[in-house]
C-alpha cells in the first residue's frame, strides 16, 4: 500500500489532569482496510477514536484525515470533513425524538438539499441495507432493542456514503449470533460502499472475522500493528495474555471452522 | 480490496444522463449530492451504460436501479454495462435492498375517529386519575407504618430534602411575597384614596395574604422550584435502571425516594407559608407608609386589632395538604418515565402543570369549604 495513509496521527499526547493517558501514540489508517483498535480498559481507544473525529482536542501531536489537520480546522473545513466520515457510537446515538427514519436522514438535511421523497427514499434503502424491517423506519428509538439500536446508528453513520466509518464497540452487548450478523453486515457494506472501517472493540470474533489490521494500545501508545496472525508472535504480555487467553483459543477455532 | 478512488473536493464532476440509440449513458460523478439533477422518469432504451461514471455512491445506484426498475415496469429488459466492479456490487446491494415503493396514504380522520378520539383520552385522563390515587394510598400506607417504626425512615434523606427544598427556597418565597405586598398596597392605595378610606389598605393586605396569596404563591413556586426537581431526579433513576436495582435488593422505592420528599414538603412548606406571610406583610407596610402615610406603628395596630388570628389559621392549614399534592404528583410523574430523555423533560413538565392546576383547585374548595364553615 504506498498510498497516503487515510488516517494519521503522530505523537499523540492526551491527559486528564495528571492522567496521562496517551503519550506519544503513532497510527496510521489506510484506505480500504477495517482496523480494529484494541486495548485494555482505560487505555484510551474511545479517546483516540473521539480525537481523530476532533469531538476531543489532545495536549500535543498531529492527527490528519484526508491529509488534512483535525486540530486546526475552520468550522467550514470540519463541516466538509464530517460530511467524508460517519461515526457510530456505542449506544447508537439515536436522537430520541425523532424516528428511525428521521435519524437516518439527519446528516441528509444538515449537509444537502435534497428532496423530501429522495432523502425518505435513500433513507429506508440505508435501513435496509443495515438488515433491520421496513415497519422500523416510523418507529421512535426508545421502541427498539439495543441491537436495532445500533444498527439503525450505523444506518446513520453511513447515510452520507462516508469514506471513513468509524465505530465504538459495534458488536459489545450484542447477543453472539447479533455480532457475528453485524460483523458480516459491516464487512459486506465495506465492499459495497468502499469503506475504511476503523472500529474500537473487545470482541476478538470481530478481530478474527473481518479486521485487516489490529493495533494494540497500552503503555499510552500504540505497541503492535499487524495482522491476527502476526499478533500471535508479539512479545508483549498484554498481547500475549490478550490473543492467547482461552477467549482467543477459542475464537481462533471458530474462525478456521468457518 | 474495493478500490475507490479518492477526491478531495466533494462535489467533482456534474452527473448526466443522456439517451442516446437507445441507451441511456450515465457520465460524470453520479453522488447524492446531484442525483437529483438526472430524469430518470422519461424514455425507454434496452441498455444502460455506465462506463462514462467515475464515482457512484449509494443515491447514484439508486437512480441506476430505479431507472432499471421502470424499464422492467414497462416491460422491457435493461442490460447494465460498463460497470467497474465494485460498482456492479454496489448496484447488486441496492437491488436487493429498494424500498418497496408504496407511499402510506395519509389516514382520513373522520366525525367518528374524532369523538373516539375524545372518549379514549378521558378514559386515559381516568385512568391517570386512579393511577394517582393509587400511589396516594401506597404513600400514604407507608407513612402510616413508618410512623409505627420511626427508626425506619431515613432521617438523613429527609434532612437533606428539607434543607433542598425549604432552607434553600426561602430568598426566593420571600421576595416574591414581599413584591406582591408592595404591589397590593400600591393598587389598594389608588382605590381606597377615592373614598378616603385609605387606612382600611391594611385589612386589604392582611386578609388577602394571610388568608390566600401568601400559601398559593408559595405552593404554586414550590411546585415549579422542587416538584420539578423530584421529577426529574426520580426520572432520570427510572431511566437509569436505579429503581428497579432497589427493589431487587429489597429497598422499597417509596420508603427510600417518595417518602422523605413527601414529609419534608408537608414539613416545610407551612413554614415557609408563614415567611411568606411575613414577608407579605412587610412589604405591604412600606408601601402603605410611602403611598398613604400610614406610618408602621399605625399598621401594626389596625393588623392586631381587625384581623383575627383564623386568617392566618386558614392559609396555614392549607399548607399541608398543597404540600402533599406538589409531592405526589412530583414523585408519581417521575415513576412514569420510560426509557428515553424525550418523555423526562415531557413529564417534568405535566408534573409542574398538574401540580399548580390541582393546588388552585384544592385551594378553590379551601375557599367554599371555609365559607359554608363561616370562618
Amino acid at each position: 500500500m504506498s498510498e497516503a495513509p487515510i488516517i494519521r496521527v503522530r505523537g499523540l499526547v492526551t491527559r486528564f489532569g495528571k492522567h496521562t493517558v496517551h503519550d506519544g501514540l503513532d497510527l496510521d489508517v489506510q484506505r480500504g482496510e477495517i482496523i480494529g483498535v484494541v486495548g485494555g480498559s482505560g487505555t484510551g481507544k474511545s479517546v483516540l477514536l473521539h480525537e481523530v473525529v476532533g469531538l476531543l482536542k489532545p495536549v500535543a501531536g498531529d492527527i490528519t484525515v484526508f491529509g488534512e489537520n483535525v486540530r486546526d480546522t475552520g468550522p467550514e473545513e470540519y463541516r466538509s470533513l464530517r460530511r467524508r466520515w460517519g461515526v457510530m457510537f456505542q449506544g447508537g446515538a439515536l436522537f430520541s425524538s425523532l424516528n428511525v427514519q428521521q435519524n437516518v436522514e439527519a446528516p441528509m438535511r444538515e449537509q444537502l438539499d435534497l428532496m423530501p421523497q429522495t432523502r425518505a427514499a435513500l433513507a429506508a434503502i440505508k435501513v435496509r441495507m443495515v438488515g433491520l424491517p421496513d415497519n422500523a423506519l416510523l418507529k421512535m428509538p426508545s421502541e427498539l432493542s439495543g441491537g436495532m439500536r445500533k444498527r439503525a446508528g450505523f444506518a446513520r453513520a453511513i447515510a452520507l456514503d462516508p469514506e471513513i466509518v468509524f465505530l465504538d464497540e459495534p458488536t459489545a452487548g450484542l447477543d453472539p449470533i447479533g455480532a457475528a450478523a453485524f460483523d458480516s453486515l459491516i464487512a459486506q457494506l465495506r465492499h459495497a460502499l468502499g469503506l475504511t472501517v476503523f472500529m474500537v472493540t473487545h470482541d476478538l470474533d470481530s478481530l478474527h472475522a473481518i479486521c485487516d489490521r489490529i493495533a494494540v494500545l497500552a503503555e499510552g501508545r500504540v505497541i503492535a500493528v499487524g495482522t491476527m496472525a502476526q499478533m500471535q508472535d508479539i512479545d508483549h504480555p498484554w498481547v500475549q495474555a490478550y490473543f492467547k487467553g482461552p477467549r482467543a483459543r477459542a475464537a481462533r477455532a471458530q474462525a478456521k471452522a468457518n | 480490496m474495493p478500490d475507490r478512488t479518492a477526491f478531495l473536493a466533494s462535489d467533482g464532476q456534474p452527473a448526466r444522463l443522456e439517451l442516446v440509440d437507445r441507451r441511456f449513458v450515465f457520465a460524470g460523478d453520479v453522488l447524492i449530492s446531484n442525483v437529483e439533477t438526472l430524469d430518470v422518469m422519461h424514455g425507454s432504451a434496452d441498455t444502460i451504460d455506465l462506463s462514462n461514471v467515475a464515482r457512484l455512491d449509494t443515491a447514484g445506484a439508486w437512480a441506476v436501479v430505479s431507472l432499471e426498475r421502470r424499464l422492467q415496469d414497462e416491460g422491457l429488459f435493461p442490460l447494465i454495462t460498463g460497470a467497474s466492479k465494485p460498482q456492479s456490487a454496489l448496484i447488486e446491494t441496492l437491488r436487493l435492498n429498494m424500498p418497496q415503493a408504496v407511499a402510506a396514504p395519509l389516514p382520513h380522520i373522520t366525525m367518528t375517529d374524532g369523538i373516539a378520539l375524545i372518549g379514549r383520552k378521558a378514559v386515559l385522563a381516568l385512568h391517570k386519575i386512579m393511577a394517582i390515587v393509587g400511589f396516594l394510598g401506597a404513600v400514604v400506607a407507608t407513612l402510616a407504618k413508618l410512623a409505627l417504626h420511626p427508626s425506619r425512615i431515613r432521617w438523613t434523606a429527609l434532612t437533606h430534602h428539607m434543607h433542598q427544598v425549604g432552607l434553600n427556597a426561602v430568598p426566593i418565597v420571600a421576595l416574591m411575597a414581599f413584591l406582591i405586598g408592595v404591589v397590593l398596597a400600591f393598587q389598594g392605595a389608588a382605590q381606597l384614596r377615592q373614598f378616603g378610606a385609605e387606612v382600611f389598605v391594611v385589612d386589604l393586605i392582611a386578609i388577602s395574604i394571610l388568608r390566600e396569596l401568601g400559601i398559593l404563591l408559595t405552593a404554586i413556586i414550590v411546585a415549579g422550584r422542587s416538584g420539578s426537581a423530584f421529577t426529574a431526579a426520580i426520572g432520570s433513576m427510572k431511566m437509569r435502571q436505579e429503581i428497579d436495582a432497589m427493589r431487587t435488593i429489597g429497598l422499597d422505592p417509596i420508603t427510600v425516594l417518595v417518602v422523605p420528599r413527601v414529609l419534608a414538603l408537608i414539613l416545610v412548606l407551612p413554614v415557609l407559608g408563614i415567611i411568606a406571610n411575613l414577608a407579605g406583610l412587610v412589604g405591604g407596610a412600606l408601601m402603605s407608609w410611602i403611598e398613604l402615610g400610614v406610618s408602621p406603628s399605625v399598621f401594626q395596630s389596625r393588623l392586631v386589632s381587625n384581623t383575627s388570628a383564623w386568617h392566618l389559621g386558614v392559609g396555614v392549614i392549607k399548607a399541608p395538604f398543597f404540600a402533599l399534592i406538589i409531592g405526589i404528583v412530583g414523585c408519581f410523574e417521575g415513576m412514569q418515565v420510560g426509557g428515553d430523555a424525550e418523555s423526562l423533560g415531557h413529564l417534568t413538565s405535566t408534573s409542574v402543570v398538574l401540580a399548580i392546576f390541582l393546588v388552585i383547585t384544592t385551594d378553590a374548595l379551601f375557599s367554599i369549604f371555609f365559607a359554608v364553615l363561616g370562618v
